[in-house]
């Protein structure tokens, strides 16, 4: 469904981005996962058509991406600036709705659906700066849920909350991807979460940010936090993409990932 | 028994706090008056009536009306309801104006290029010295009054507006445009509300702007009601107790109308107070 080819980005003369060749498949989670500061919030908003990049292209459903296209939803690191302060959690639920052509009430009762399959209907009324981080982050996935996307973008959506919460929504995200059959590609720098979620691994390499490698997760759909991550398979694949990350992986990184020497020729 | 004794204190300690603060207030204020009442009461000129003197005259020309009309007496009519009734129309075009031009200028890059350097021209210009060119644009009388209060109090809440719409969070616009909001709702529903605070601040402004201005362009020829009609009118027959009446009449206006404004806002923009607060 989604179709990245030969797409480069530069801030200026900054290269952020270089050659990267990427395809989605419908109901598919990809995660990405890279080193801070090598283009994966550059790559996302790419793919949102928020900035157009300087090469290459991006095909969603057959169509070029110019400009924010239909039926996609992301949900950004900062919740707490992505939410609107003056909005009470389930208007800031309701607000994508307009666009669907729903009556006001038809738009609560749709909040309040997505907000109880997060587990916050309580906090329908309260405003955002109430709750706290995790909650918050739970209302801008029930937000993007509730738009029924297509494709689901998440830049580090877990990025700022404590470890106990982050698992919680990271097995919230697999019960939508199980659930409602949703395409996700999902940000991380966590090498863990990346694959503990993905059905696929994209790991980047930076400067220029470019795709090193990307990994299938040979594990059953079903994952639990504790099995899964005692899982011997888990095991050798997060340490394979913690050495992907790191840029020591000398045996697959240059095969694989396209040209690792660009390090040295830039 | 125990909690009874030990909440009681309490209650009674805030109580106190509560008239204390109160106290301090108005205490100055209180102070102020008592010495103005004495020394005027001293002096025993014409031209310093005491406060008392004052508030019943106050009351004799404006408030001992029949209950029906809230006790205010036709003097009351001619000269609060039309001055009043101009400042709030001044004061609704100046912010239906303001917030338009500012939300414009804000947001839009050509908006600002084209218009920034008439309203940076236009903003410095006292507005008192414009009332000779309203007096020959408009009809002498309410529409020249109007525009006059309307040409100073628009240009604080136009600022701000501006001001507030151009510093809209990037990812609060970004959220909008992934979510494909149409133009009309990102400006209802994520501009607006982001340049309220500011917006709030200039009204303030504004205010007290439209009130200066409302007096003076009744005090110009033309004028036939209002307060500052009045107040010209006591001068020249040497009334000095209805001239003291309107200047003090002014400062209670001036007084509940920034009261009210700020109530308006607490309400309005309670998230904004709260989500400070939660960020701290
Ligand atoms: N708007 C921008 N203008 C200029 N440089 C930018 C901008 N956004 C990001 N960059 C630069 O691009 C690089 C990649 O940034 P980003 O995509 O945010 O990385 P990541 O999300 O992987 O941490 C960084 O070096 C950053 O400084
Ligand atoms: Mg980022």
């Amino acid at each position: 469904m989604l179709e990245i080819t030969g797409l480069g980005h530069s801030y200026g003369d900054h290269h952020v981005l270089r050659d990267v060749n990427l395809t989605v498949a419908e109901k598919e989670l990809v995660t990405i996962v890279g080193p801070s500061g090598c283009g994966k919030s550059t790559l996302l908003r790419c793919i949102a058509g928020l900035i157009a990049p300087t090469a290459g292209s991006v095909v969603l459903n057959g169509t070029a991406i110019d400009g924010v296209p239909d039926g996609l939803a992301v949900v950004f690191q900062d919740y707490s600036r992505s939410l609107m302060p003056w909005l009470t959690v389930r208007d800031n639920v309701a607000l994508p709705l307009r666009r669907r052509g729903l009556g006001k009430g038809e738009r609560r009762a749709e909040a309040l659906r997505a907000l109880r399959s997060v587990g916050l209907e309580d906090a329908a009324a309260k405003y955002p700066w109430q709750l706290s981080g995790g909650m918050q982050q739970r209302v801008s996935i029930a937000r993007a849920l509730a738009y029924r996307p297509s494709l689901l973008l998440m830049d580090e959506p877990f990025g700022s909350v404590d470890a106990q919460t982050r698992e919680d929504l990271e097995d919230l995200v697999l019960r939508f991807h199980r659930d409602e059959g949703m395409t996700i590609l999902l940000v991380t720098h966590d090498i863990d979460e990346s694959v503990y979620l993905g059905d696929r691994v994209v790991v980047l390499a930076r400067d220029p940010g470019r795709i090193r490698k990307e990994l299938t997760v040979t594990l059953p759909p079903d994952r639990d936090q504790i099995a899964t991550r005692a899982d011997p398979a888990f095991v050798r694949l997060r340490a394979e993409v913690g050495r992907l990350v790191r840029g020591g992986a000398a045996d697959g990184g240059a095969a694989d990932g396209g040209p690792a020497d660009h390090l040295a020729s830039e | 028994m125990t909690t009874a004794t030990a909440t009681a204190p309490r209650r009674r300690g805030v109580a106190a706090r509560l008239a204390l603060g109160v106290l301090h207030r108005w205490l100055p204020l209180a102070v102020l008056v008592a010495c103005w009442e004495a020394a005027t009461r001293i002096a025993g000129s014409v031209f310093f009536p005491p406060p008392s003197d004052i508030v019943r005259w106050m009351h004799e020309i404006w408030f001992s009306g029949p209950v029906g009309r809230l006790f205010l007496t036709e003097q009351a009519g001619d000269a609060i309801g039309p001055s009043l009734g101009r400042m709030a129309l001044g004061l609704a075009i100046a912010t239906v104006a303001g917030v338009a031009v500012g939300l414009a200028l804000g947001r839009s890059e050509r908006a600002f290029a084209y218009l920034d350097p008439l309203v940076q021209f236009a903003r410095v210009i006292p507005p008192p010295t414009l009332v000779p060119v309203f007096i020959v644009l408009f009809n002498l009388g309410t529409q020249m009054q109007v525009a006059s209060i309307v040409f100073s109090a628009v240009w604080p809440i136009l600022l701000n507006t501006a001001d507030g719409a151009r510093s809209v969070d990037r990812l609060q616009m970004d959220t909008a445009e992934t979510f494909r909001l149409s133009g009309p709702d990102r400006i209802r529903y994520i501009v607006i509300p982001s340049a309220l605070p500011k917006i709030f601040a200039g009204l303030r402004l504004a205010l007290s702007l439209a009130l200066i201005l409302m007096i003076f362009s009744e005090l110009l020829p033309g004028t036939s009601d209002g307060l500052g009609f009045e107040l010209t009118n006591a001068q020249s027959q040497s009334d000095l107790p209805t001239v003291w009446a309107v200047i003090v009449l002014l400062g209670i206006l001036g007084y509940l109308f920034n009261t009210i404004l700020l109530a308006v806002e607490r309400r309005v923009l309670g998230w904004h107070r709260g989500a400070r607060k939660a960020d701290a």
